[in-house]
């Protein structure tokens, strides 16, 4: 199991929800992702993505302006 | 037994779109929504950036629609394919700089790619015959078709009685009889259909989808053009910083962006090591940007521009600090303009 970071600090939605949906392309199932935004609209919009498209959230967290999610890659 | 059809359906995260997968679905055709970001969608970003209605969730709407369709959504960057449509649109703009038929005309077509390249069979849209002066017009729903190349794989299943057949109804992948026949300005059909759907909450956005329809916003893009020497092109960060604060030109060589609320002053910090930025030290005010080359004089100007949106506005002198890009600062003493002291003809 790969385990990649992906910054998108500095991103609005929905552009880290573009660029979690374009890194996921590149990993395999069971793979995680930890993507870590400033936009606090990530809460919502990575989760519903990951949602609707198989993948799972495995943790959210907020600190000092900053948000992080980590999702498990789906079938 | 048949192959099930597949189609992609544009998901703009308002209602029709909704309605016209969802009518597509309801014949067992598998769908898959689509969204394009250009960098001018009011979803997302304005509701990130301003602070206002905290209570509300910002959900981004093309995802919700997905997720109570429960269809795969994919969104797709067209940031810098888009320039050519807004910048030289064939078909001309709206009232505004909205290119309404040319992006229509280039999302189709980028649909079009998408479901040679996905394996699907046609592409669904939510348009309706005189829902919009510019693009959705009975003249325009041919235009669109052929200049798309999508042609008969575009289905239009909110009126589609009023088009010729499709290739989806010819083939007998969805029952023509089961589309719908509506026209007009009017969203009473569509309500009805959602609530015979049991879809009772759905997105109604007030001054459309698209920044680019609205007045403001197209002056400021107009100015940011003539910035340039009348050269018509844009970063992603151009358009967004278009989006937030009030732009103030007090010369051709520089404007002022002062933010409006919070969440923009959050937000424009961003920009620091883009732009000189300043803000008020001895009063609470506004974070703020000049976008130019400037000299001292023209710091000067700005910061009794931005004095005059903060506490201090009514005091003898504010003291402003300068921040360069390179992080230095220095700190400043101004009078706030007064209020009748700004011409009218700098703000964009």
């Amino acid at each position: 199991m790969i385990k990649e970071i992906l910054n998108a600090r500095r991103l609005l939605c929905p552009l880290p929800v573009i660029r979690t949906q374009d890194k996921v392309k590149l990993l395999a199932v069971g793979d995680q992702l930890e993507v870590i935004c400033t936009d606090p609209g990530v809460m919502q919009d990575i989760p519903a993505w990951c949602r609707i498209n198989g993948h799972t959230v495995l943790e959210t967290r907020s600190d000092d302006g900053e948000y992080t999610i980590v999702l498990q890659v789906g079938a | 037994m048949s192959e099930q059809k597949k189609a992609v359906a544009l998901i703009s995260g308002g209602l029709d779109s909704m309605l016209a997968a969802k009518t597509v679905m309801d014949q067992g055709v598998h769908v898959e929504g689509i969204n394009f970001f250009t960098g001018f969608c009011v979803e997302g970003h304005t509701h990130a950036i301003r602070g206002q209605n905290k209570a509300k969730p910002k959900r981004n709407n093309a995802l919700w629609v997905a997720e109570q369709l429960g269809i795969k959504l994919h969104i797709v960057d067209v940031i810098e394919e888009y320039k050519k449509v807004l910048i030289n649109p064939k078909h001309g703009y709206g009232a505004h700089l909205n290119p309404c038929l040319d992006c229509k005309i280039f999302m189709v077509n980028k649909a079009k790619q998408w479901i040679s390249e996905n394996g699907f069979d046609f592409i669904i849209t939510g348009e309706v015959i005189g829902q919009r002066p510019m693009s959705q017009r009975k003249w325009t729903m041919p235009i669109i078709a052929e200049q798309s190349g999508a042609d008969d794989l575009l289905l239009r299943p909110l009126c589609a009685k009023y088009l010729p057949e499709t290739l989806p109804e010819r083939e007998g992948w969805v029952d023509r009889e089961k589309l719908h026949d509506i026209t007009g300005r009017s969203r009473k059909p569509q309500f009805a259909m959602a609530a015979a759907m049991g879809i009772d909450d759905f997105a109604q956005p007030a001054g459309g989808c698209c920044f680019l329809t609205d007045a403001s916003y197209s002056a400021k893009l107009v100015d940011l053009w003539k910035s340039h020497d009348g050269h018509k092109d844009y970063e992603l960060d151009d358009i967004m910083l278009l989006k937030v604060g009030r732009h103030i030109r007090p010369k051709q060589n520089f404007k002022v962006i002062v933010s409006r609320e919070e969440g923009e002053g959050r937000f424009m910090e961003g920009y620091k090591k883009d732009f000189i930025s300043l803000r008020a030290t001895s009063h609470t005010g506004p974070w703020a940007l000049i976008d130019g080359n400037v000299d001292a004089e023209d710091i000067y100007t700005a910061a009794r521009i931005v004095a005059r949106y903060g506490h201090g506005k009514d005091a003898e002198q504010v003291d402003m600090v300068i921040m360069q890009p390179d992080g230095s600062e220095r700190e400043i003493h101004v009078k706030p303009f007064a209020a009748d002291e700004i011409p009218q003809a700098w703000f964009i």
